[in-house]
């Protein structure tokens, strides 16, 4: 399977991720070699195989849908915390970003 | 006599209650190592000297009691993907160079309240995504015993500070192989566990229905300690069972007699080099000898391990790398770029596009494009089909023998940039670890020779789930 640079840029896209000129070049081949290689799984008979997603077989976990406050070695973690941990200014417990919708 | 960085867990915590030594001396003796070697290896990329000493007088101060933690007071390093609250916790990515978390993992937490002291954080591929540590943002950590290679990865950090004495014990994750390999490039012993035996809570995820905690050690009586006390539920992680934790250490003296091991005979063929296989046979030799039998096995979909592994992984990394957009956490744009930036979809491309490294990036790429629409049935769900299959290979043959044994690479340690420029050769070098991974397997590393140029090699000890205690037991006797 040959990726060209118009697909890396579609998924690129798809990832909101900036790529320079040079990557997009370099991806197309890196990626282009690694999916040849993935066609090698069309050699297994997969009809009738079920998905494996985990491995455990937990189904269902659920916990109780309440607000408890998050400790970390007896100590509680405030909002402030992790707040504390972007580096965009902080207004009324919100983090300013640019804006998201066009006027 | 050894200095007090090169003795065991046991033998520290005896000592410790002995009062033949002091943890601040211990201490002291990682801390020294790690100045002299630490500019060589590269297998730190925080040292946090000051507090490990106070932490370990504070130890000191508070004395050893009987029903203490063995690890109390026993110098830990920690891969750089733990959450320590407090302390950088960077993932060896330029994105979260600066990032302090506010919270510990619970593994932390948990190496907290036995008594932890923390040399510091160890080097790894960013965001674990790698077989060599040399896709760190720190630069790349060197092979202890021949400082050309590489130490592996992506736990190669944690691998090298063990093997070289700088701390007694670490932590580490493993996906693919990231405990197992380095652990076998570098000489000690790893453990990777069953899928959801130690908690995630608070480690940096990459692959989150592979993932999981493990520990290095010098010894496998250090391996059990460590598991008995970072293994468990969890509820801040769903996908630990609630499955009691045993006494680890209950598992050996046992001896092999009467084991039937098996011998994968796909871990043994073509492209496994001569060398490795020969040592490793020689120490299932020493291993039948001591009355364990020794049958062999098939596990005819290996060798589509690294594709399932290639599309499943990035397909999760993918997701769970959309979280690292500039605004909760990690880097913001700064400087001349911030000016390009019209809104907040443009500050996604330029956070992300400076963010991460290349071999991010690239997986990044893989996943995103196994999920689009029109490749999701040919790659995706193809690739979660074949995972089944290769479940359904371990549980065929675990009808037929108690645990099995195999290389972890088919090769030693490689040379530093060997295959930095070729990712699918990079990708080979997991070829023999992700089976076990595929199926949530536990697997312990065990160093069992080395080759004539004097570079470790190791085997792997696979058994079923939660039967870390059958690894442990086999591993001993290696």
């Amino acid at each position: 399977m040959k990726i060209s640079k118009e697909t890396v840029k579609y998924v690129a896209n798809l990832a909101r991720l900036g790529l320079t000129d040079e990557e997009v070049a370099k991806f197309s081949g890196q990626l282009s070699a690694v999916f040849e290689y993935m066609d090698i799984l069309k050699e297994v008979d997969t009809s009738n195989v079920a998905e494996t997603s985990q491995v455990t077989g937990l189904e269902n976990v659920k916990v109780a849908d309440e607000i408890t406050p998050w400790t970390a070695s007896g100590e509680v973690v405030s909002r402030e915390d992790l707040l504390g941990a972007s580096e965009l200014p902080v207004e009324s417990n919100q983090i300013l970003v640019k804006a998201a919708i066009k006027k | 006599m050894a200095g007090l960085n090169e003795l065991t867990i046991r033998e520290l915590a005896d000592g410790f209650r002995a009062k033949k030594f002091s943890s601040e001396e211990v201490t002291k003796d990682c801390l020294s190592r790690v100045s002299e070697r630490n500019k060589d290896v590269n297998a730190f990329v925080l040292v946090t000297a000051d507090e490990a000493v106070s932490q370990a007088r504070g130890i000191d101060k508070n004395g050893f009691a009987k029903k203490d933690s063995v690890l109390k007071g026993v110098p830990v390093g920690l891969k750089d993907i733990f959450n320590t609250r407090g302390v950088r916790t960077t993932c060896c990515s330029p994105g979260l160079r600066d990032f302090v978390p506010p919270y510990d993992a619970t593994v932390v937490e948990k190496l907290r309240s036995a008594g932890m002291v923390c040399v510091g954080k160890t080097n790894m591929d960013e965001f674990a995504c790698g077989a060599s540590t040399e896709h760190s943002y720190f630069g790349v950590t060197k092979n202890p015993c021949d400082l050309t290679k590489v130490a592996g990865g992506s736990s190669g950090g944690s691998a090298a500070a063990v093997a070289d004495n700088m701390c007694i014990y670490a932590l580490g994750t493993d996906t693919g192989g990231s405990i197992r390999q380095p652990a076998s490039f570098c000489g000690t012993y790893g453990l990777k566990v069953t899928y959801g035996r130690v908690s995630r809570s608070g480690v940096i995820a990459m692959a989150s229905s592979w993932d999981t905690v493990g520990p290095f050690a010098r010894s496998v009586e250090d391996i059990a300690l460590i598991l008995g006390e970072i293994a468990g539920h969890d509820e801040r992680d769903m996908t630990t069972p609630e499955i009691a934790v045993p006494d680890y250490t209950k598992s050996l003296g046992k001896g092999v007699k009467g084991l039937k091991i098996g011998l994968p005979k796909e871990y043994f063929g073509e492209g496994v080099e001569k060398e490795t296989r020969d040592v490793v046979m020689e120490a299932v030799a020493r291993l039948e000898k001591e009355g364990a039998e020794i049958v062999e096995v098939s596990l005819p979909m290996t060798k589509y391990a690294i594709a399932v592994y290639y599309i499943c992984m990035p397909a999760e990394l993918s997701a769970n790398l959309e979280r690292f957009d500039g605004v909760k956490f990690g880097k913001k744009v700064s400087g001349e770029a911030s000016k390009e930036v019209k809104d907040l979809v443009d500050q996604y491309f330029v956070v992300r596009g400076e963010a991460f490294g290349d071999e991010i990036k690239r997986r990044i790429m893989i996943g995103t494009y196994v999920l689009s629409a029109g490749y999701m049935d040919a790659y995706y769900r193809k690739a979660m089909k074949v995972r089944t299959k290769i479940v359904e290979d371990f549980a065929t043959a675990f009808n037929k023998v108690d645990v099995l044994i195999g290389p972890i690479s088919p090769f030693p340690a490689f040379g530093i940039g060997e295959k930095a420029n070729d990712p699918l050769a990079m990708y080979t070098a997991d070829a023999l670890t992700i089976p076990a991974s595929a199926a949530g397997l536990p697997s312990l590393a065990c160093p069992c020779g080395v080759s004539k140029a004097g570079l470790p090699i190791g085997l792997q000890i696979i058994a079923p789930q939660f039967s870390e205690g059958l690894c442990l037991q086999v591993g001993e006797r290696v």
